[in-house]
């Protein structure tokens, strides 16, 4: 496939959004038990949900330029029971929508207690928004995975470690960024987090190189054979129809040399997962430099797009078998 | 139910594109229209075509065969590429199973066409919407129009009748018929999305002959011991100077 500037920054900012809010909500979680010390409403909980918001809501206008006609984007949330695209467009909105209530009432100290657990636990109103966007964030990661895994012929991402690749590797960039943020505005929260930081994405790399190897041995279901339906073993292609290009002949190929893919695999396991890792180990020790934390989420971003890039390029739609001579 | 389709005979098809030319004209100016092209008389023109005609070989020299192969958008019993579209705009129709796209709900998001796995869609760079054949639903039932041209215009301009179009839920159409008697298949028939135009393949008339058809093993004059006149090797004029 081609891959789109536009789906890629989509799906990697609001994958790092959706992991810091839930590397949020996991401190105040923590925090309730007493298993963390209490963070600041305003300076901790409001500011960074504002941050997730931010990333979310770049992942959100990135998403407009995908479209040939974004002033209809509003029809796009009617076919939910069918469409994982539609199903993402309402739940995307739907969990910004519970992340601006989390900051809000964080931001105004809007803490009614709703309900109290044994052992004099307070669940207050901030809780129960939080444990919604939590739900949310989580199904809004299956949707954005599902949009791709649901596609039977395109076999690459046709398996349920797209969806697990997608929820660790966005979980890992917002631990990531939470490290960072918390390195400025909770210091003592940096190894907390830093920790998960390196958690979720060494499994990340689990996953993601179990999805390399899964790609690396598919067959190809779909031959030229089966195609146009002559059954010969040599089948050539000798003209495709025009000269010219077409949008079979863009969309769906990604124009770059074989050994440029293999390079940039390469670059992406080094930038998502490797790198990231050596720098956050810094933050484990406590009193890390917040420079080279900030440097980690930042190397780790760009692995992610080179990431993005990779899983949409190396996907080889059964189309392509049409287009394979011009003439 | 109806399901409207097209049935291309790779035996007949000659590879004219006579097909992908009416059919760009007839769209471009109807319903369906306009399929807008960019730079068309210039460097790397492009442009919306629902049809093309497309060729292979197959085999090797000597025994190698082209096959014209006509593509366009095959109108699936179970389309893939309908319940992906978020909007809605792209739809299968209940009463003829013609599958669509309506051009004024499209977003342009493309998502249907990464969802066909024929890559039969195509994205409008000037309307920015997704295009498909559309069987020329507009000429089907146009009552002013002849019962004759009530028919795809690929249909009505292929030159030697490769493409035949009608009813395959009626077993006694022309199509189904032609798909049951001449062997019509499916393509791609691995992904179960079942397309409503078939294929005819590339058949081939030949002549099976035994030895002793060709030479009458009890030809009376064999057992008087004298052979047939003028002998095999020689030229002769069948039916003049032959037994």
């Amino acid at each position: 496939m081609h891959p789109a500037f536009s789906v890629i920054f989509l799906t990697t900012l609001i994958g790092a959004g959706q992991g810091l809010f839930l590397a949020l909500f996991t401190a105040q979680s923590y925090a309730l038990f007493d298993l963390l010390p209490q963070q600041d409403s305003q300076t901790f909980y409001a500011y960074g949900s504002l941050i997730a918001l931010l990333f979310l809501i770049g992942g959100l206008v990135a998403s407009f330029f995908h479209l040939g006609r974004p002033e209809r984007a509003w029809r796009s949330a009617t076919q939910w029971r069918t469409s994982w695209l539609s199903r993402e467009v309402i739940v995307l909105p739907a969990f910004m929508g519970m992340v601006f209530l989390y900051g809000l009432a964080h931001f105004f100290e809007f803490k009614p207690v709703l309900a109290t657990l044994p052992g004099n636990v307070a669940i207050d109103f901030t809780v129960v928004v939080g444990t919604i966007a939590w739900l949310l964030a989580f199904v809004l990661y299956v949707c954005t995975a599902m949009i791709y895994a649901c596609l039977r012929f395109l076999r690459e991402w046709y398996s349920s470690l797209t969806v697990i690749n997608y929820i660790l590797l966005g979980g890992a960039s917002g631990f990531t960024l939470a490290t960072v943020f918390a390195a400025i505005a909770a210091p003592e929260l940096v190894r907390f987090f830093a920790g998960w930081a390196v958690i979720i994405t060494l499994l990340g790399l689990v996953s993601r190189v179990a999805s390399l190897i899964r790609n690396a041995r598919l067959k190809p279901k779909s031959t030229l054979q089966s195609a146009i339906g002559i059954k010969h073993p040599k089948i050539v292609q000798k003209s495709q129809g025009f000269m010219g290009g077409s949008f079979n002949t863009r969309e769906f190929f990604h124009g770059r040399s074989g050994g440029f893919l293999r390079s940039i695999k390469w670059i992406f396991l080094l930038l998502a997962f490797v790198i990231p890792v050596l720098l956050l180990a810094t933050g484990l020790s406590g009193g890390a430099a917040v420079e080279l934390l900030l440097l980690a989420f930042v190397v780790q971003y760009l692995g992610l797009m080179a990431e993005r890039w990779f899983f949409f390029a190396q996907a080889n739609h059964p189309q392509n078998l049409y287009y394979q001579a011009v003439g | 139910m109806t399901q409207l389709a097209l049935v291309i005979d790779l035996n007949v098809c000659v590879g004219c594109h006579a097909c992908v030319t009416s059919c760009k004209e007839w769209n471009t100016s109807g319903e369906a229209g306009p399929m807008v092209d960019q730079n068309p008389y210039g460097k790397d023109p492009t442009g919306t075509f629902f049809n093309r005609v497309q060729t292979f070989e197959v085999g090797e020299f000597p025994n190698a065969e082209t096959i014209h192969f006509p593509k366009s958008c095959l109108h699936c019993e179970d389309p893939p590429c309908v319940p992906v579209c978020p909007t809605g705009a792209s739809y299968k129709r209940k009463e003829d199973g013609i599958v669509l796209v309506d051009y004024d709900k499209c977003i342009g998001c493309k998502y249907c066409s990464w969802a066909c796995p024929y890559g039969m869609r195509e994205f409008d760079e000037a309307q920015k919407v997704m295009k498909k054949c559309t069987l020329c639903v507009d000429r089907l039932y146009d009552p002013q129009m002849t019962a004759e041209e009530r028919r795809p215009a690929c249909v009505r301009a292929c030159p030697t009748s490769a493409r035949l179009y009608g009813d395959i839920h009626d077993p006694e159409s022309e199509v189904s018929r032609a798909i049951r008697e001449a062997g019509g298949y499916q393509l791609m028939p691995e992904w179960g999305a079942s397309p409503a135009n078939h294929y005819l393949p590339r058949r081939k008339t030949k002549l099976r002959l035994r030895p002793d058809e060709i030479e009458r093993a009890d030809n009376p004059l064999k057992v008087d011991g004298l052979l047939p006149k003028p002998d095999k090797s020689e030229p002769s004029l069948d039916d003049v100077t032959t037994w």
